[in-house]
């Protein structure tokens, strides 16, 4: 089997991926973290609007170091800047925007990604101190809800599973997953495979899977640019 | 009419032991810092806390759970850069924690201002956050029934108030304010400037005054992130 570190995706260009899905005048909630990338790669000519649940609609770019204002953050807690046409609510009225439909894209990052749409990122169930933010609300309301993820964990498990074994955040909510090896959608309880890098076999990426990969029609090649 | 308190210790002191705070802010963001030490000072003991976190470093909610004041917070999200004041004391068995979803919360703050005592939500459906609730279908989709967050007393951040208690706030520190401000008995506001009714536009009028018991100025109040920048500590 091919070295998958020597040709699978990184973290940016999975955020590229996903970015080139979203379309002109979406409204969009990236979760903290990794996902927050996609906002980096938007395409030319379309411009989201990113949604941020503590009371923002259209903020924009980090200010310059010593710029910050504090009442002016996003959910991760960093400092921004507003884009023209930006707003402010309270939270009642932010998470009405996540639960009630209005949001086009929600992106969010993974532990565990069931064929069934199920999604776990909240906990690893190891005790410690649960903390659960916004994660519950992002997986219910948006149009689409999105996962970017590394294929594999850490220890090499498959992440793409039949069944989450860690504690849900969600029950069938996920509708496209962005991995650093492929492009997988959900649909009737399956995953369907969309796109995968040319360097890696079907079988390959199946063996790494951890639910059968369904194909239709023909699975296109997933190809991203250096970044 | 005249909502005004004249100092901070004033406006604080009414609060007993035992008592249910609502505490607005989102991180740092809209955190009433003044109003929060004022409370050290006064010290009441065995407090439930309801706030988005459960404090950073070593000032506002995170120096009450460092003066043993909290025996319980209600939080969505109870990690923070520097989170070991609650940290260390959840993990002793000191302190006890309900988590709630972010949007939940929200949610349930703002059905307990509005006189609502449940609705249903389709978040934390199937998860372990929802064992033990009431399920209900509604077109085809399940939903969990939650119940009002009411408390005995709200401290709240604003940015312009008059002395009705008509309050209008800065930027994203708005936040739980307006809700907070409508689900306790006992809601007492900082804010960074006290004018005469009439002197806010009514149509820039965020909270009402009808939700506000009192309101203090607190001029150019201290930014959580900026103290934590700054290792500061309380008291």
């Amino acid at each position: 089997m091919t070295q998958i570190d020597d040709i699978k995706l990184s973290n940016a260009q999975i955020a590229w991926r996903a970015a080139q899905d979203i379309d002109d005048g979406a409204y969009v909630n990236l979760g903290i973290g990794f996902p927050e990338m996609v906002a980096r790669y938007q395409r030319e000519g379309c411009q989201a609007i990113y949604h941020t649940e503590n009371g923002i609609l259209d903020f924009g770019a980090p200010p310059a170091p010593g710029e910050e204002d504090w009442d002016l953050i996003n959910a991760g807690k960093k400092a921004v800047t507003l884009n023209p046409g930006a707003s402010f609510f309270h939270h009642a009225d932010s998470f009405a925007m996540v639960r009630g439909g209005h949001l086009d894209v929600a992106i969010l990052g993974a532990y565990e990604v069931a064929e069934t749409g199920d999604l776990a990122n909240w906990s690893t169930g190891r005790g410690g101190v649960p903390a659960v933010g916004g994660a519950m609300d992002l997986v219910h309301g948006a149009k689409r809800v999105a996962v970017i993820t590394d294929h594999l964990t850490k220890k090499g498990d498959p992440k793409l599973v039949s069944k989450c074994s860690l504690p849900l955040t969600g029950v069938g909510c996920v509708t496209r997953v962005y991995t650093s090896l492929a492009v997988v959608d959900i649909e009737d309880g399956h995953f369907v495979l969309r796109e995968k890098l040319p360097a890696i076999s079907f079988d390959d990426l199946q063996a790494l899977t951890g639910a059968t990969l369904h194909t239709t029609d023909t699975v296109g090649d997933l190809i991203v640019p250096e970044l | 009419m005249d909502k005004t308190l004249h100092s901070l210790a004033d406006a604080v002191s009414v609060i007993p032991d035992g008592a249910t705070i609502m505490i607005g802010g989102f991180g740092g963001s809209g955190a009433p810092i003044e109003l929060i030490h004022a409370l050290i000072d006064c010290r009441p003991r065995n407090l439930t806390v309801i706030n988005n976190n459960a404090g950073n470093g070593h000032i506002g909610i995170a120096a009450m759970i460092e003066q043993d004041m909290v025996a319980k917070m209600v939080c969505s999200f109870p990690r923070s850069k520097d989170p070991r004041a609650f940290t260390e004391r959840y993990l002793a068995g000191k302190i006890e924690l309900e988590i709630v979803p972010q949007g939940t919360l929200a949610e349930r703050i703002r059905a307990g201002g509005a006189g609502i005592p449940a609705f249903y939500t389709p978040t934390s459906f199937g998860t372990e956050l929802a064992e033990g609730k009431p399920v209900e279908k509604f077109e085809g989709r399940s939903y969990v029934q939650e119940r009002w967050l009411k408390a005995d007393f709200a401290l709240v951040k604003a940015e312009r108030g008059d002395t009705h208690g008509n309050l209008t706030y800065n930027k994203a520190g708005r936040n739980f304010g307006p809700l907070m401000c409508m689900a306790a008995k006992n809601t007492i506001v900082q804010v960074s400037e006290l004018t005469q009714p009439g002197a806010i536009d009514p149509e820039t009028v965020i909270t009402p005054g009808i939700f506000v018991n009192g309101v203090i100025e607190v001029q150019n109040p201290a930014q959580e992130e900026v103290l934590n920048l700054a290792e500061a500590v309380y008291p």
